[in-house]
């Protein structure tokens, strides 16, 4: 047999599949959780799905669904394991009278192992802080959404926050940051725009790997105290962040001069660091606390009902729990918009879903409506655009809890979009794509 | 009854030198493989060819690889992932840099580049043996992929280090679908371990295997230690840097440096020593017990709560699911230290007798 008789044959049989699935049920919206409740990354995995669950949830029981169709969600365990995650993906991709709506991966390697799949089968990809940064030029990603911000984007923040504390951009000339960076795609991700920055303000920047999983950093701190530097940006994951919180300690490096990014900066991060996370610096673009409408609402709707996530309450309102909601609220805020133009009430296609996130328009009067003023910035994605956001708040650990210290410092986008179009164009050209016109 | 030599002559010397002697077991293989090639495309549907059976070969392959350097030369490895790795980046540098080079020969030279980094990494075993041969092989490991961080040429300068595999076809035929991405996957599978297998019964397999049982003994019959030894290495490393090529091009299309960790390299050292060490079969059986196992109890665990009525978390169901493989493992460890292959043997020894065992 000729290779070309199975192919028909196979993607026949795969589209009868997908359609006899598409009679099955209807009024129901299926958004497939695949992500992570056990191994060292499991805080960050069950607080963020926690969140997101919790918000549909409270979406199911206070007002119906969406519309009145229902959200419906099945979890798979993907263990932060890239060749699981395309498992899970495979395996619920096509459940629901819909077929999956929108694929949270939680994991730069899964986004990336999904990159190619996703758009294949016309499911979009929400990387919300996370993932491939060049994916924000929506022309040669249009299946892709790195919403709120990029790891671009929130580096020139923090070098714009560094340039405040330090009293002007123009003083930063002449000063020494060091990049403590996890040795793998995520941590590397940042090293060319902190390049580009070093270049535009004159200060000198040192890279330095920690090896996975980061327990050990000796050797990479006594570099740090060799150097000398003005601060020191943290750029961990998991038990990395922790250690080196501690590691400064040590060597008698002010932890108000070290800035992490968002995910070293969670409750998860600074609590095993004891008394050395005292003053010590994150990013953030969702803010932790349970004061917020939409946090009481969970607790009176869900919580009230029993039918919460979270076995452990305490973690309500905390960074990984609220970055949840935030993709809950982004999530099916999607889905409403997507419904507005193809019919409301009914449930929508990952293709429309994909059109929902390009016309998502979450402004402060919408945010007041949710219930989630202060939780996030307002978030507008375009075409062009699929970031959205850009700004971030920078948060100080007193001891107890996180204390925004700042107001929404917006990204450069001088710098990072130029940096991101070149780098999408590059992908553009080896995959052979044309972009699309945003026009 | 059924399996029964009895009644099959080998008259001629090809006849008694097939890979396959018995005619049941070329029955049996033919059937497999029209299964593999035929039903299953046809019948399989995309969840199965790209999420279940496209890895399952990819890790049966690597295994295979790791087989012929550590169950048939006896050579102990931890670099398995870092030859994988080399196999992978190779590919995409050989596509991107040579225009209008075919796939399969892109696949072909990668597996070359990882033999001569094998071959590189194996010099030490000609000095040391065993545990101290496998803490050399971890340094290719560490090296491998610090050097395909740390240089950008390789990854063509992507600031996170990240390859995305580019658009190819065979024959003017786009590989795209799951199922050509399954059926291309399981040619080049099968064409290696027949050659393996082949290759067990040569005079290469069985020098390979007079070194592994025993060296000094080995050296003094006239086999030269340090061809066959860099060879096991070379061919090993050939085979894990296909495998790895294929688990960037047909299975997930973008890989990262660090899909390729020690992590890896481990799992795949289980799956020879749970399928047997020194067995074609054996790889096989070992990688789908690995990459199989995990998702089955996936599958089996909720209906199981459901239909006693036990509400399990999901957190416990993960975690449960770890808790049972590994339960497993040592469960057929302990039942048979020789692999799963080896109980297939015994399996087809009783059969052989059976109904009537005396």
């Amino acid at each position: 047999m000729k290779p070309s008789k199975y192919l028909a044959a196979g993607v026949a049989l795969a589209a009868a599949v997908l359609a006899g699935g598409a009679l099955a049920q209807a009024k129901e919206q299926f958004i497939p959780a695949n992500g992570y409740w056990v191994g060292p990354y499991a805080p960050g995995g069950s607080g963020f799905f926690g969140g997101m669950l919790d918000y549909f949830q409270l979406l199911n029981e206070r007002d119906g669904g969406i519309n009145g169709v229902k959200l419906t969600w099945e979890k798979c365990e993907t263990e932060y394991n890239n060749a699981r995650g395309v498992e899970c993906y495979e395996r619920l991709k096509a459940k629901g009278s819909t077929g999956a709506t929108v694929i949270h991966p939680l994991s730069t390697g899964i986004t990336y192992s999904l990159l190619e799949k996703a758009p294949a089968d016309k499911i979009p990809l929400i990387s919300m802080g996370y993932g491939r940064t060049d994916a924000a030029d929506g022309r040669v990603f249009p299946y892709v959404f790195p919403l709120i911000t990029t790891y671009w984007s929130q580096n020139t923040a923090k070098i714009k926050f560094i340039g405040m504390r330090e009293g002007g951009m123009d003083k930063l000339k002449g000063k020494k940051i060091v990049n403590l960076y996890h040795d793998s795609a995520y941590g590397k991700e940042t090293i060319p725009v902190l390049d580009a920055q070093a270049k535009k303000y004159g200060f000198t920047v040192t890279h330095i790997p920690v090896p996975h999983p980061g327990n050990e950093q000796q050797s990479q701190w006594l570099q740090i105290r060799q150097i000398r530097p003005d601060w020191v940006i943290l750029r961990g994951w998991g038990v990395m962040n922790p250690t080196a919180i501690k590691a400064a300690q040590r060597v008698g490096f002010p932890r108000n001069k070290m800035l992490g990014v968002w995910w070293s900066g969670a409750e998860e991060d600074v609590i095993p660091a004891g008394d050395a996370a005292k003053g010590y610096i994150a990013a953030g673009f969702n803010l932790p606390g349970t004061s917020f409408p939409v946090v009481q609402a969970i607790m009176k709707n869900v919580y009230g009902k029993g039918k919460g996530e979270m076995e452990d309450r305490s973690r309500i309102g905390s960074i990984y729990y609220t970055r949840g909601l935030v993709a809950g609220i982004v999530t099916a805020e999607a889905i409403r918009t997507a419904q507005e133009k193809y019919g409301k009430g009914k449930p929508i296609t990952g293709e429309q879903m994909r059109w929902g996130i390009e016309n998502l328009n979450i402004d402060e009067k919408r945010l007041k409506e949710l219930g989630a003023v202060g939780l996030m910035q307002p978030l507008k994605v375009t075409c062009m655009d699929h970031e959205g956001g850009g700004a971030v708040k920078f948060l100080q650990w007193d001891g107890a809890k996180w204390n925004v210290i700042t107001d929404w410092i917006a990204s450069d986008q001088s710098i990072v979009r130029p940096m991101i179009e070149e780098s999408a164009a590059k992908y553009a050209k080896e995959k052979g794509i044309t972009p699309r016109d945003c026009k | 009854m059924l399996y029964r030599e009895a009644g099959q002559f080998r008259a001629t010397y090809a006849e008694d030198q097939q890979i396959f002697p018995l005619r049941q077991d070329r029955i049996g293989i033919a059937a497999v493989l029209v299964l593999a090639f035929v039903v299953i495309p046809l019948a399989g549907n995309q969840y199965w060819l790209s999420a279940i059976l496209t890895p399952f070969l990819i890790f049966a392959l690597a295994a295979l690889g790791l087989n012929i350097l550590t169950g048939y030369a006896g050579q102990l490895s931890l670099g398995t992932a870092a030859f994988m790795a080399v196999g992978a980046f190779a590919t995409y540098n050989f596509v991107l840099r040579v225009p209008g080079i075919p796939i399969l020969a892109a696949f072909a030279l990668a597996g070359i580049c990882a033999a001569l980094v094998g071959i590189a990494f194996g010099l030490p075993s000609l000095r040391i043996k065993g545990f101290y041969l496998a803490v050399a092989t971890l340094a290719a490991q560490f090296f491998v992929l610090w050097a395909i961080q740390r240089i950008g040429w390789i990854t063509n300068y992507s600031a996170s280090g990240v390859i995305t595999a580019q658009n190819y076809s065979i024959l003017g035929i786009p590989i795209e679908t799951p199922v050509s991405k399954y059926v291309l996957t399981l040619s080049i599978v099968t064409v290696l371990a027949l050659l393996a297998k082949n290759l067990a019964r040569s005079e290469t397999g069985r020098a390979f295997m007079a070194v592994r049982d025993m060296d000094v003994a080995a050296s003094v019959i006239g086999i030269p230690l340090m061809r066959t030894k860099l060879l096991a290495f070379a061919i090993s490393s050939f085979y894990c840097g296909v495998a790895g090529a294929l688990y960037a091009y047909t299975y997930l299309g973008t890989v990262e440096p660090e899909a390729f960790n020690l992590d890896l390299s481990f799992r795949i050292l289980f799956m020879i020593i749970i399928g047997g060490v020194g067995s074609v079969l054996g790889s096989f059986l070992g990688a789908a017990f690995i990459v199989l196992l995990p998702i089955v109890l996936n599958y089996v665990v909720p209906p199981i709560s459901e239909a006693t009525g036990i509400e399990i978390s999901h957190a416990i169901i993960s975690n449960l699911e770890l808790m049972v493989f590994g339960g497993l493992i040592i469960f057929f460890l302990i039942v048979e230290p020789h692999g799963l292959a080896r109980l297939w043997q015994i399996g087809k020894e009783k059969l052989r007798l059976w109904p009537f065992p005396h």
